[in-house]
Formats: C-alpha cells, sequence, structure tokens
C-alpha cells in the first residue's frame, strides 16, 4: 500500500498548488473591493462638491431671457426634481423627442433661458481649472433620486423604439478592432485586466448596481462624471469614432440600460476608482 | 495496512477531493489539452479556438427577434457618429462578416458560420519570408502595450496588441483578464509544432478566419498590427525561452 498512499499524496499535493494562482487572484479582487470601499465614504466624495455647484446653476438666471432653469421640466412637472431622474430618459411632449437629462437640460437652456449652448457643450466635459456646468447640474438633479428606484419610462412608443435600438447599439460590432458593448460586458463574471466586467447584455443585479451609481466621482480623474462620459469612454476604448454629446445613440444606450436596470436603487454621485 | 497508512491515505483523497472543486472552475480558463469532464461554456470556446468550425452557441444570446428595422438604428448611428472624421464613419460601417455576427449577435447559423471562414481565410497574407516568429521580447511588450487606435490617441501612437486585457500570458504578469482563455504554456503544450504556429498566427491575422465571430480583433486583416508585431507576439507564443512557455 506504502506507493500508493505515496502517490495519493503526491497527487494531492499537485493538485492542491494548482488553486494558488487563483487565490492569488481572489486576494487582489478583495483588496480592490476594501478600496471601494474605502473611498465609497459619502463624507469624503468630494462629488458632492458638484452636487453644490449645480444647485447654484440651476437657480442662477442666465441667458437672454435673463430667467433660471427653475421652471424646467424633467418630467414630473416645472422645476420638481425629487424622484426626476430615475425616470429618464423620458419621451417630453413638447419636444416630441425621447430624452436623457443632458438632452433635456440643453432643451431647457435653449428653450427657456435663451441661453446659447455651446459654451456648454464645449464645456461637457470638465478639466483642470475648467468646470463643466453639466457634470454639476446633473450630479445635482440626480442627488435627488438617491434613495428611490430606477424606473424606465417604456410606455410611449418612441421611448420604446430607443429602448430597442439601444439593445441594438450595444450588440452591434465595429471599429478596428471589431467591439461592440457585449465583447466585454456579454458574459457574466469576466475581468479586464484586473478590472471586474458587469454583465449588461440582460437584467440583473449587475446592470442594477452599475446603472445606480452614476453620475459619479472618479478619484482618477479628480472629476464628477455622468453617464455621458462613461459611454464616450467606452466607445473611445473599442476603438469607435467619438460619440455625438447629447446624441441620440447615447440615449438609446442609456434607457436600455435603464431597462434592464429596473429597480436598482439610486445611490449618487457615487465614487469610483 | 497500517492505520497510519490508511489515514494518509484518507487525507490524501480528502485533499484532492477538497481540491476539485477549484480546479473545475479554473479549467474555464485553461485551453485545450486539460482534461475534460467538469467543462465550462468558457472552455468550450477555449477548445474551439483552436479547432476551425463554427462556435457553439453562446449562452446568453437568445437572438431576440429584432425589434426595430436595420435602417433606424442605422439612422441613429448616423445622428451619433456622423460628425466624426469621414475615414471614422468608415470604420463602423461593418464588412460582410460583421453585418452576419451582428444580425445574429455572433450566434450564427453554421452555413453562415461556414461562409465567414472561407471569406476570411482569404484575407489572411502569410509571412512572405515563410517565418512565423519573430522577437519574443519585443512581442512581450506588444502584448502589455494597450494604446493605440483610440480617438484620443495620437495617429502616429504605435499600436499594441493589448493580449493582456483579455488573456493570461506570462505566469509573472498577474495583472490579465479573462474575456479569453489562458495562453500560458502556449507552445509548450502544442509542441511547437508547425501546424499549431500557422493556426496561431492565422487566428492573431483573423480571427473570424478561424472562429466564425470571435471576439477577438482581427490584428491582421483590420491592419492594427503589422506583420513584424504579429510574428514578435508569435515569438512570445511559441519560442521555448518566452516566460510564456517557462515555470
Amino acid at each position: 500500500m506504502r506507493p500508493i498512499t505515496a502517490l495519493s499524496a503526491v497527487i494531492a499535493v499537485v493538485l492542491c498548488t494548482m488553486p494558488i494562482v487563483a487565490k492569488a487572484q481572489d486576494a487582489s479582487e478583495k483588496e480592490i473591493e476594501r478600496y471601494r470601499e474605502m473611498i465609497s465614504d459619502p463624507m469624503s466624495n468630494p462629488g458632492f462638491l458638484a452636487v453644490d455647484r449645480g444647485e447654484q446653476l440651476w437657480a442662477e438666471k442666465r441667458g437672454t431671457k435673463n430667467v433660471s432653469l427653475e421652471s424646467c421640466d424633467l418630467g414630473l412637472g416645472a422645476g420638481r426634481l425629487e424622484g426626476a431622474f430615475a425616470q429618464l430618459p423620458r419621451y417630453f411632449k413638447d419636444a416630441d423627442r425621447v430624452m436623457d437629462l443632458e438632452q433635456r437640460l440643453l432643451w431647457c437652456m435653449q428653450n427657456i433661458q435663451g441661453l446659447d449652448t455651446k459654451d456648454v457643450v464645449a464645456r461637457r466635459f470638465s478639466g483642470p481649472g475648467k468646470p463643466s456646468d453639466m457634470e454639476d447640474l446633473v450630479a445635482f438633479i440626480a442627488n435627488k433620486s438617491t434613495g428611490m428606484k430606477i424606473e424606465p419610462q417604456l410606455s410611449h412608443p418612441k421611448e420604446q423604439e430607443m429602448a430597442a435600438v439601444g439593445e441594438e447599439l450595444f450588440h452591434r460590432r465595429g471599429g478596428v478592432m471589431d467591439f461592440s458593448c457585449s465583447t466585454c460586458h456579454g458574459a457574466e463574471g469576466k475581468r479586464i485586466r484586473l478590472q471586474a466586467l458587469p454583465y449588461l447584455a440582460g437584467p440583473g443585479k449587475d446592470a442594477q448596481v452599475t446603472m445606480a451609481s452614476w453620475p459619479t466621482y472618479r478619484v482618477s480623474q479628480s472629476a464628477l462624471r455622468t453617464f455621458q462620459h462613461r459611454l464616450w469612454d467606452c466607445y473611445r476604448q473599442q476603438r469607435w469614432p467619438a460619440p455625438e454629446y447629447g446624441s441620440d445613440g447615447i440615449t438609446a444606450l442609456t434607457l436600455y440600460l435603464n431597462k434592464i436596470a429596473a429597480g436598482g436603487e439610486l445611490a449618487v454621485p457615487s465614487i469610483k476608482r | 495496512m497500517t492505520k497510519l497508512h490508511v489515514s494518509m491515505l484518507a487525507l490524501a483523497l480528502g485533499g484532492a477531493l477538497i481540491c476539485a472543486a477549484p480546479i473545475a472552475s479554473r479549467a474555464a480558463d485553461q485551453p485545450v489539452s486539460k482534461p475534460a469532464g467538469a467543462m465550462s461554456k468558457a472552455a468550450d470556446k477555449a477548445v474551439e479556438a483552436t479547432k476551425p468550425g463554427p462556435s457553439p452557441a453562446p449562452a446568453k444570446t437568445a437572438s431576440a427577434a429584432s425589434k426595430v428595422s436595420p435602417e433606424t438604428v442605422d439612422g441613429y448611428i448616423k445622428a451619433t457618429f456622423g460628425k466624426a472624421p469621414e475615414d471614422w464613419q468608415q470604420r463602423i460601417v461593418p464588412d460582410e462578416t460583421m453585418q452576419a455576427c451582428n444580425k445574429y449577435r455572433n450566434d450564427v447559423p453554421h452555413e453562415v458560420g461556414d461562409a465567414i471562414m472561407k471569406r476570411e481565410i482569404a484575407k489572411v497574407a502569410y509571412p512572405a519570408d515563410g517565418k512565423f516568429l519573430g522577437n519574443w521580447k519585443d512581442g512581450a511588450k506588444i502584448a502589455n502595450n494597450g494604446q493605440g487606435g483610440q480617438f484620443s490617441d495620437k495617429p502616429e501612437t504605435v499600436h499594441g496588441g493589448n493580449c493582456y486585457a483579455c488573456h493570461q500570458m506570462a505566469k509573472s504578469e498577474v495583472s490579465f483578464g479573462t474575456l479569453g482563455p489562458s495562453l500560458t504554456h502556449y507552445g509548450k503544450d502544442r509542441n511547437y509544432t508547425e501546424a499549431e504556429i500557422k493556426q496561431a498566427y492565422t487566428k492573431i491575422y483573423n480571427s473570424q478566419a478561424v472562429v466564425p465571430c470571435s471576439n477577438m480583433p482581427r490584428f491582421g486583416t483590420n491592419g492594427f498590427l503589422t506583420e513584424q508585431q504579429i510574428k514578435d507576439v508569435m515569438a512570445f507564443l511559441f519560442d521555448p525561452e518566452s516566460p510564456v512557455n517557462k515555470e
């Protein structure tokens, strides 16, 4: 029996050393998770500075009509902010379009304030010493939906079209790498480098957690970022051309993702790596 | 058999059983030559990656009949990317192969898959000098480089293969993705045979020639990597001195 025993022991040892690599990966993922928990303390989240700036911008009189945005209807009635973001994008009768928050704000700036939005669009993403009105306004308005559940609006035919187009765009491959959104987000439990990838090709917790955490403060960029920026960056990484800011393709993707994220509880602005 | 022997045997078997679960889960990331058994979909795909033939139906792609017309989708694409420079817009016009992959969300019927492979193999340019392997040290850098081809990059930016984004390669590199199968010991596991070398070159040059609607870029056919870069990455996979084949 001795050789068999010895052989068994050797087999056991060999088999047991194999998962060490996997364990090392688990350990590093736990460290990443710990880091995330550390930075997700709301009291140390600089994203709330953007919320405060956004509040001021919302009430500031601007444009040729010298009025504030306070009468802007974000879907729940003029000036009503609580819960509005949780139901965007949605169909707006006055514009006869489905709009996300940025598109709606641009519309209100143009139509209510008579504001030339060229400068606002030029500063759509902030840079060092160059704040973005849009990032701040989105942070302020989205924050008013914190604690509420993502409630996708899909009753109007144009909303349904938007969601369906968004799903198509999600799976549409192109660019020099033949990538689509689903290349990275089409299967569960995948990683790119060490970064875990949320599964977004169907409903579930990944979609809920993802969509409930935008806008976010990005530590690596020292800036509050909106979901417009996230999708812009996704297309950049996919080697697609730059998507137009406030374009319908971005709104379509957002609505599709909110559709599969329905019920996710918003906690924004969050803080991310 | 002594009591000691019995208990040692029990311990060893117990250890083997305890270890079996993580190994089964790890098998998902392993390439071909591992025993079948508890193979996951990812492992199936890995096997598929090494032999020609249409890929099996992916788990989640319940190819839902599209609720919108392709023209509608094209309209949105134009509205969203229409202001980008013309050559950039051209990059997202799907060729015949991508049209098929988009239509079936990569889960193409066998005859469509066969047509893709036939069409794409014709787009593979093998090295004129007949040499498939370049310098593995250069290949290691290319595998680690994720730059190039983004709208934020300068046009002169040297493109990287960014292989580690999706694949495990050298064991010493712990930051690797799992979108593709592990490639550790790639050449060694394949006995460095000429047929395997040619097959790997084909796969890197044009993944669609090997697996229809593969997630992998067509590095050669799409002009993302040069022939020399592909040869260097090939050496990284196949040179016996490469860290991919060490340990």
